[in-house]
């Protein structure tokens, strides 16, 4: 039998309740050792499965089987844990870095040559978010100019709002 | 849409333009990770979020003018040797490899450029040139990433830049390497002095492969580790200071070899001609090494200078996915060491012995030492 992961044989055999149902991988040697199956203690077949088998990934559904209760903080976003943070060191979505700020500042010093970036800014996205800003403004503006009866002026917020929705920055 | 067969026929420009004045720089390479605002990494997205993040993300990328004609799969339709050939051209990564349905891989025509959608990061972005030119790639690929922006929206912070899966990347999300051969510091027991140095002023360094492979055919790979706090041009700057003194270190260990031992050094390279030229079974390991040989007696004049072109593109066609794909069937490995001799003979049929070649040099009353070509 080959491993899941490359084209060698496989030599460790894996099965575990993940959700209810029955999962099973064959590992190799090498990847077994990689993903830290033979380290019984910081191993979850759904992290392996999510981790990225060929033709397998997403069939354990992410967040609900790794969000430990409990444990202070969570992403809003995406339901990322701290305890998650300290098993993976990676992070489930980009809001993760505001939910755990504090503890990104601590990663970070020693891992890199500062702790605040320096170099290319994203312009387009810039514009992007600005554009995107303006927009919720308008809108709740035009909201209430409805509200107050106010339609020569919702009509001037509204093509005002169509006029960005067109151009691209 | 590109076949995989027209994508991987020709060698890239970028596999065979790596002598001249840099002939121990191979190639440089520049990685950016991008991911996008609002959807989950790659990593932790269910799989509905993983195909949302790749339809956006796909046709932004095959619009791009530099894709006009590219290659564009999804992972899941390709065969494993067909993942494993793009790893061995170095157009995806291991773990990138290790992925299907959900993830994909867009590669421009002449292999320069190449996109990794839904690796680690949503984005993971490459360009590669022959020679020692960091700058340049990073122009392109910048160019490419701003086109990019008008139409993906990009996780970005103030303070920690990029925001990327994995924090050993946020800031610039930049990962400018060079591949380098260097077997004058290998033969002159200066590697390691060398490499530490190197690794003092935190580049790191590498096999062939990457990131826990081994160190064959004198290859290495200096990368740069710190991605915050320095701007691109500051990090790659740097690297292509170290890179061109590792590289001067290289030719002065050369000559040096060939003033001091220059029987030590025929009899190297002589040796690895004969074991290529006559073998009937070689496994990767040898082969590499003794390509790696063969292409310092290109630079040092015991062949012709074309022979190191000829040595880069068989480094390529000889790792076990490419065999495959070339006898077009699985193969053992015991085929496979008989295939790869049989590839390696037939492209040296024409190389002529540098014993010849010394000789023929003798008869018109040049120096019997060949002398020290372009490193």
């Amino acid at each position: 039998m080959k491993c899941d992961f490359c084209d060698q044989k496989a030599t460790v055999f894996l099965t575990q309740l993940v959700e209810g149902q029955m999962k099973k991988v064959c590992l190799c040697d090498s990847c077994a050792k990689e993903r830290g199956v033979t380290d019984p203690t910081g191993f979850s077949l759904g992290d392996l499965l999510l981790g990225g088998l060929p033709g397998g990934p997403g069939t354990v559904s992410a967040g609900t089987s790794q969000t430990h209760p409990g444990n202070g903080r969570k992403c809003a976003t995406c339901g990322f844990t701290l305890d998650d943070l300290k098993r993976v060191r990676r992070f489930g979505c980009s809001d993760c870095y505001a939910t755990f700020r504090e503890e990104v500042g601590q990663m970070v010093r020693g891992m890199h040559k500062g702790t605040s970036h320096v170099g290319k800014v994203p312009e387009g996205l810039m514009a992007i978010q600005f554009r995107n800003q303006r927009i919720e403004e308008l809108r709740s503006r035009l909201d209430q100019a409805i509200t107050s009866e106010s339609y020569e002026e919702a009509a001037g917020i509204r093509d005002e709002i169509h006029n960005l929705n067109e151009t691209k920055p | 849409m590109m076949r995989f067969s027209t994508l991987i026929k020709h060698p890239a420009d970028w596999m065979t333009g790596g002598q001249g004045e840099h002939g121990a720089v191979l190639t440089s390479r520049i990685r950016l990770a991008r991911n996008l605002r609002r959807h989950p990494f790659p990593g932790w997205s269910k799989r509905d979020q993983r195909a949302a993040a790749l339809d956006l993300m796909r046709p932004a990328v095959e619009a791009l003018p530099a894709m006009k004609v590219a290659f564009s799969h999804e992972l899941g339709d390709l065969t494993s040797v067909q993942k494993q050939v793009l790893v061995e051209r170095h157009l995806i990564s291991r773990e990138h490899a290790a992925r299907g349905d959900g993830s994909a891989a867009v590669i421009e025509r002449r292999q320069t450029f190449s996109l990794m959608l839904n690796e680690e990061d949503h984005l993971r972005m490459q360009a590669i040139r022959p020679g020692l030119q960091l700058s340049a790639a990073f122009a392109a690929l910048s160019e490419l990433d701003t086109e990019l922006e008008t139409s993906l929206e990009f996780a970005f912070d103030s303070t920690l830049g990029y925001l990327t899966t994995c924090p050993t990347n946020l800031g610039t999300g930049l990962r400018a390497s060079a591949m380098l051969h260097l077997p004058g510091l290998v033969l002159s027991d200066q590697i390691g002095q060398v490499l530490q140095a190197v690794n003092k002023i935190g580049l790191a360094v590498r096999g062939l492969y990457g990131e826990g492979t081994e160190s064959l055919g004198n290859l290495y790979q200096i990368s740069n580790q710190s991605t915050l706090g320095e701007s691109e041009e500051t990090i790659i700057r740097r690297l292509e200071r170290v890179i061109s003194q590792v590289a001067n270190h290289e030719q002065n260990a050369r000559e040096k070899l060939l003033e001091d031992d220059p029987e030590m050094v025929a009899d190297k390279i002589g040796r690895a001609y004969g074991v290529l030229r006559y073998s009937h079974i070689i496994d990767s390991k040898e082969a590499l090494n003794h390509l790696s040989l063969l292409r310092l007696g290109g630079t040092l004049g015991f062949f012709a200078p074309e022979t190191v072109m000829l040595c880069d593109s068989l480094l390529m066609d000889i790792q076990p996915a490419h065999l495959q794909l070339h006898s077009g069937r699985k193969l053992s490995p015991e085929e496979r060491d008989s295939i790869r001799a049989e590839i390696v003979r037939s492209r040296l049929h024409s190389l002529e012995s540098p014993d010849n070649r010394i000789s023929a040099k003798d008869e018109k009353n040049l120096p019997d030492t060949p002398t020290p070509g372009d490193l």
